[in-house]
């Protein structure tokens, strides 16, 4: 149910056309990346913004090819987008003219192999999972933000990927929201055992979801660091791990981490 | 009196969470469905009043235009004697025809050339010449070529539907959210599969806006045809009336025209809330 996931010396550089000069040039966005994340293990990936954290989510995913370097799961390498790895983006991308069972439905056809009436069993279970059991025939234009968000993580679980790829996937959530779906991702997370990359650029909820964090910088975009969080996670209705001591401690260390990449370009740029 | 459209719009409400939590929509004092369906009834009934009044106390010459309760009379004539169904079959035949043609071969095709970005480079601009060429312009072209038989009729008509569609396809097809072509790329969906499960589907709303605009050229371009040369047909009625001076028959042919074309674009409607019932 989990696989291992290894980037060796992984860069990536796309073509661009210059916004002043109207010329070609290459794009570096991932110089040297070096990244092993653990079978089962969740692992956050924290950067600036534009720093090339979807990047690394797009090759893992198998939708782009690195420029150098390999990418391996399970010591196969990758060659392009696979059932064993699934990915929920930022943006919903349900189909909106299925229901939110259907949606669901629409990934297990996918993979095939499931009569319709498993297909709608299947669904069903997974939209339990999430909390959604009562808005199977719901429309996505007809469920908030949150809850799209939901059924797009029970259609990426649904066909039981051995690894789950999210790309700042809170994003857009108003902030109680997203702390709830957090948690709720976490236990999700301890029930079904599968390997879980976690994009966001939001210090806070690296801290609390990742039992790693891996810490980028930008331009090019390299693994910077990659933090052992070591918090007490048994959930109780009254424990506010963000009100920790130890929980601040490692906002903090990434913050200064992310905060000595910011202040380093303006610098050179003053003495240039 | 209700407020102007300033007022009604501006005016305080619940906001779209509120409406949410509360499980209720908000409402605008003196809004509901009935006096809004009544208000378009009477529209009609003014319009129909001022047609018969105004010939009959002279405003109009009746001669040139009847008061409707003759127009009507001549429209019952036609219903009783035959005539009517006659014509509006031909009619029918040749405009369902044209735009059933149209539409079977717009749409493969401008799923074609949306798919492939070269092939698109290629054809837009012709295209677009062909777009911007009015289909009646060409109508001398198709009888040189067809005759003046059913084929050049259905031919000019199939002409004037086909471009509104295979440019609607094109658009639709071709700005399909890349984030549901990612999700598909993720799922492993083969190209076919893709088209079928994902980009028709998202595309059909933006196909239906050109099916709408075909349906109406279908009977625009149909009645000028008609007029120009056939033995049947609606705009065959009309010149036929208008020349042997039967004003009221003349009338009541223009009535049955605005009334198809009044169903036509129902029809469609109706078939395009069918097929996206799932928009907001």
């Amino acid at each position: 149910m989990s696989s291992r996931i290894e980037l060796h010396d992984v860069g990536q550089t796309f073509l661009v056309r210059g916004d002043d000069d109207r010329r070609l040039r290459e794009f570096v966005a991932l110089d040297a990346l070096s990244l092993d994340i653990r079978a089962g293990e969740f692992l956050t990936l924290v950067g600036p913004s534009g720093c090339g954290k979807s990047t690394v989510l797009d090759l893992i995913a198998g939708l782009t090819q690195p420029s150098s370097g390999t990418l391996r799961v399970d010591g196969r390498p990758i060659s392009g987008p696979g059932l064993d790895r699934s990915v929920v983006f930022q943006q919903y991308t349900l189909l909106p003219w299925r229901t939110a069972q259907a949606n669901i439905e629409f990934a297990l056809e996918a993979k095939g192999g499931l009569g319709k009436a498993e297909r709608a069993e299947r669904a069903r279970t997974y939209l339990g999972l999430v909390g959604l059991a009562n808005f199977a025939n719901r429309y996505p234009h007809e469920l908030s933000g949150g809850m799209k968000q939901r059924v797009a993580i029970a259609r990426s679980l649904s066909y039981q990927p051995e690894v789950l790829l999210m790309d700042e996937p809170f994003g857009a959530l108003d902030a109680q929201t997203r702390e709830r779906l957090q948690e709720e991702l976490v236990s999700i997370w301890e029930r079904t055992g599968t390997t879980v990359v976690f994009i966001t650029h939001d210090i806070e909820e690296a801290v609390f979801l990742g039992q790693r964090v891996a810490v980028m910088s930008a331009r090019p975009g390299r693994i910077r660091e990659v933090i052992e969080i070591e918090l007490d996670r048994r959930p109780a209705a009254d424990h506010d791990l963000r009100a920790t001591t130890a929980f601040a401690a490692y906002r903090h260390r990434i913050w200064s981490l992310l905060r000595e990449q910011h202040v380093a370009p303006q610098e050179v740029a003053h003495v240039a | 009196m209700s407020p102007s459209l300033l007022a009604e719009r501006t005016a305080g409400r619940l906001n779209p969470r509120q409406e949410q939590a509360a499980r209720a929509k908000g409402v605008s004092p003196g809004r509901t469905r009935a006096v809004a369906i009544a208000r378009g009834v009477a529209g009609v009934v003014v319009l129909a009043l001022v047609w018969e009044l105004l010939p009959i106390v002279g405003v109009f010459d009746r001669y040139f235009i009847p008061p409707l309760h003759e127009v009507l009379q001549a429209l019952a004539d036609l219903a009783t004697s035959g005539e009517l169904a006659r014509h509006l079959r031909a009619s029918l035949v040749r405009s369902g025809s044209g735009f059933l043609l149209a539409t079977a071969a717009a749409i493969p095709l401008g799923a074609a050339i949306a798919w492939y970005r070269p092939v698109r480079e290629f054809v837009q601009p012709v295209l677009e010449v062909f777009r911007n060429t009015a289909a009646l312009a060409l109508l001398p072209v198709f009888t040189l070529i067809l005759g003046i038989g059913e084929a050049s009729k259905i031919a000019i008509i199939t002409y004037a539907c086909f471009f509104p569609i295979l440019l609607s396809t094109i658009a639709g097809v071709a700005t399909v959210d890349p984030q549901l072509l990612r999700s598909a790329r993720v799922l492993g969906l083969s190209p076919a599969a893709t088209f079928r499960k994902v980009v028709f589907p998202a595309a059909v709303p933006t196909i239906f806006t050109g099916i709408r605009i075909s349906g109406a050229a279908s009977i625009l371009v149909l009645i000028a045809a008609e007029m120009v040369g056939a033995k049947a047909g609606l705009g065959f009625l009309i010149m036929y009336a208008n020349f042997n001076f039967l004003i009221p028959k003349m009338y009541a042919a223009i009535l049955v025209t605005s009334l198809l074309g009044l169903a036509v674009n129902y029809g469609l409607v109706g078939l395009e809330r069918r097929f996206s019932r799932w928009r907001a």
